[in-house]
C-alpha cells in the first residue's frame, strides 16, 4: 500500500503545482501545457480512487480533444505577452472576488455534502461493490436507465451548440475551385477524350 | 523493515522487471522494424536494401542508432529549449507506455485493467502533443505547418476510430482487452466487421502519420515537417516513437479484429504453437502491410485526407455502429 500512498502524494502535489503554473507562467502556451499536465494528474487521482472510467474519459475528452484545440488556438495567437501582463493587476480585485465566491460555494457544497442526511452512505459507495460490477457497467446502467432523458437532453444541447457554431462560421465563397469527386468519377471516356486523325503538315 | 521490504521494495522490483521484460524486446523489435522496412521496400523496388553491415545487413539498425547518437545536437535560435527537448521524450514515452495493457497471451499482461481499450485510445490520442509541441518549439515555419497539419489529421481520424472501436465493443460487452480477444474464439471480428477492419487499418495509418497520410512530414512540401529542426538523439527518439507506434497500432488491430493470441484454427497442429507466437505473427503481418502501403501508394493531398476522414469514414462508421447494435438487438446476440 506504500506505493499507492506515494502515488497519491505525487499526483496531488503535481496537480497543485501545475495548477499554480497555469496562472503564473509568462507564456500562454506554457500555461496550456501545464493545464494538460493538471488534467493528467487529476486523471491519475481518479484512477487511484477506483474511478477508472472517469479517469480515461477525462484524458480522452479533455486532454486528447479539448486541450488540443486550446493549444492550437493559443499557438496561432500573435500577442504581446508583456502588454497582457500589464493589465493583469487591474483585474486582480475582480478575479480575486470571483475566486472567493467560487471558494465559498465550494466550501458550502462540501459542507452540505457531509451534513445532509443519507448522503454519507452514497459517498461511501457510489457504485455497487467493485467485485460484482465494473465501474463502466455501473455508470452505463445508471445513465441509460434512470437518467436517460437527462442524458439525451445533454446530447441535444451539444448538438444544437455544434450546429450553431457551424452556422455562425460557415460562409459560402464564390469562385473557389473545389474537387467534386462524384463528378470526377462520373466522367466517361468518350466525353473527355477525342481521337483525331491528324495529317502531317496540317494540324488539327 | 520487513514490512518495508514486502510492501514496497519487493513489489517495486518485480514491477520494474516486468516493465523491462516488455520494453527491451519492444525496442529490439523497433530496431529490426526499421531494418525490415528497408529490406521489404528494397525487395518491392528491385533493390537490395541494407546488406553491408553484418550478415544480410542485420546490424544496420544498430549502426544507424550509434551514428544518430554520436551526431551533434542543434538547438535552433529562438527555440523554446524545454518544450523542444520535452516533445520527443513525450512521443517516445507514450509509444512505450501504451504497452502496459496489451495482452500477449491469456493472462500474460502487465496490468489487466477493465478499461484497457479506453486506455489505449487515450494514450494514442495524446500522441499529437509530441508533434504539436515539437512544431511550435522549433520556431520554424515548416515545423509549425507540419504540426498544425498533424493536429488536425490526428483529431479527425480519432473520431472515426472511436466509433469503430465502439462497434467492436458492442459485440464484446467489455472494455477489457483480454475479454475482447476471448470473445473472438468462435470467429475473428475481422470477418463479421470486415469494413470496420479495413477502416481501422486506414485510420491507424493516418494516426501514426504513415504514408500515404504522412503529410505532417511530407518532405516534398515541408522538408521534414515537425522534425525539420531536430538532430541527433531527439530525432532518434521521434524515429523510435513513430515505429513503436506502428507496432502498437498493429497490436491493436490484431487484438480488436484478428483474435489477438488465438490460433487461426482451434485444433491440434495450430494450438501447439504458443499464443505469443500467433500474436507476434499477426503483428508482423500488419506491419508488413504498413510497409507495403508505403511502397505502393502516393501521398494524399491534404483536402482529400480531410474529406476522407470527415465525409466518408465518420458517417460510415456511425452507420455501422447503428447497424451492429440493430443486428445484435434484433437477433438477441447482445453479450451479457
Amino acid at each position: 500500500m506504500i506505493l499507492q500512498g506515494i502515488a497519491f502524494y505525487v499526483f496531488a502535489a503535481l496537480l497543485v503545482a501545475s495548477g499554480v503554473m497555469v496562472i503564473s507562467s509568462r507564456n500562454p502556451v506554457h500555461s496550456v501545457l501545464f493545464l494538460i499536465l493538471a488534467f493528467f494528474q487529476a486523471a491519475g487521482l481518479c484512477l487511484l480512487m477506483g474511478a477508472e472510467f472517469i479517469a480515461m474519459i477525462l484524458v480522452i475528452v479533455y486532454v486528447g480533444a479539448v486541450a488540443v484545440l486550446f493549444l492550437f488556438v493559443v499557438m496561432m495567437l500573435d500577442i504581446n505577452f508583456r502588454e497582457l501582463r500589464q493589465g493583469a493587476m487591474e483585474v486582480l480585485p475582480l478575479g480575486g472576488l470571483i475566486g472567493l465566491i467560487l471558494f465559498a460555494e465550494l466550501a458550502a457544497v462540501l459542507g452540505g455534502w457531509i451534513v445532509a442526511p443519507g448522503v454519507e452512505k452514497l459517498a461511501g459507495s457510489p457504485t455497487p461493490s467493485i467485485d460484482t460490477v465494473s465501474n463502466t457497467v455501473a455508470l452505463g446502467r445508471l445513465m441509460y436507465t434512470q437518467y436517460v432523458y437527462l442524458f439525451q437532453a445533454c446530447g441535444i444541447v451539444l448538438l444544437v451548440a455544434m450546429i450553431g457554431a457551424i452556422v455562425l462560421t460557415l460562409r459560402h465563397r464564390v469562385g473557389v475551385r473545389k474537387q467534386d469527386i462524384g463528378a470526377q468519377l462520373a466522367r466517361r471516356r468518350d466525353e473527355v477524350v477525342a481521337i483525331r486523325k491528324v495529317t502531317t503538315g496540317e494540324g488539327v | 523493515m520487513a514490512e518495508f521490504l514486502n510492501g514496497f521494495l519487493l513489489p517495486l522490483i518485480i514491477m520494474v522487471l516486468k516493465i523491462l521484460s516488455i520494453t527491451v524486446p519492444l525496442l529490439v523489435a523497433v530496431a529490426f522494424m526499421t531494418y525490415a522496412e528497408r529490406k521489404i521496400m528494397g525487395a518491392m523496388q528491385l533493390r537490395q536494401g541494407p546488406s553491408i553491415v553484418g550478415p544480410f545487413g542485420l546490424l544496420q539498425p544498430f549502426a544507424d542508432g550509434l551514428k544518430l547518437f554520436a551526431k551533434e545536437q542543434i538547438l535552433p535560435e529562438g527555440a523554446n529549449r524545454v518544450v523542444f527537448y520535452v516533445a520527443p521524450m513525450i512521443t517516445f514515452f507514450l509509444a512505450l507506455v501504451a504497452w502496459a495493457v496489451i495482452p500477449f497471451d491469456y493472462g500474460l499482461v502487465l496490468s489487466n485493467i477493465n478499461v484497457g481499450v479506453l486506455y489505449l485510445f487515450a494514450i494514442s490520442s495524446l500522441g499529437v502533443y509530441g508533434i504539436v509541441m515539437a512544431g511550435w518549439a522549433s520556431n520554424s515555419r515548416y515545423a509549425f505547418l507540419g504540426a498544425l497539419r498533424s493536429a488536425a489529421q490526428m483529431v479527425s481520424y480519432e473520431v472515426s476510430m472511436g466509433l469503430i472501436i465502439i462497434s467492436v465493443l458492442l459485440c464484446v460487452g467489455s472494455l477489457n482487452l483480454t475479454e475482447i480477444v476471448k470473445a473472438q474464439e468462435t470467429v475473428w471480428f475481422a470477418i463479421p466487421l470486415f469494413p470496420m477492419f479495413i477502416m481501422f487499418f486506414i485510420s491507424a495509418l493516418a494516426e501514426t502519420n504513415r504514408s500515404p497520410f504522412d503529410l505532417p512530414e511530407g518532405e516534398s512540401e515541408l522538408v521534414a515537417g515537425f522534425m525539420v529542426e531536430y538532430s541527433s538523439a531527439p530525432f532518434a527518439l521521434f524515429f523510435l516513437g513513430e515505429y513503436a507506434n506502428m507496432i502498437l497500432m498493429s497490436a491493436m488491430t490484431s487484438i480488436l479484429f484478428l483474435g489477438g493470441w488465438l490460433s487461426p484454427l482451434p485444433f491440434a497442429p495450430f494450438t501447439w504453437i504458443p499464443g505469443v507466437v500467433w500474436f507476434a505473427l499477426k503483428i508482423a503481418a500488419c506491419l508488413f502491410t504498413f510497409v507495403w502501403v508505403r511502397a505502393t501508394m502516393p501521398r494524399y493531398r491534404y483536402d482529400q485526407l480531410m474529406r476522407l476522414g470527415w465525409k466518408v469514414f465518420l458517417p460510415f462508421s456511425l452507420f455501422w455502429v447503428v447497424l451492429t447494435a440493430g443486428v445484435l438487438v434484433t437477433f438477441g446476440w447482445l453479450p451479457k
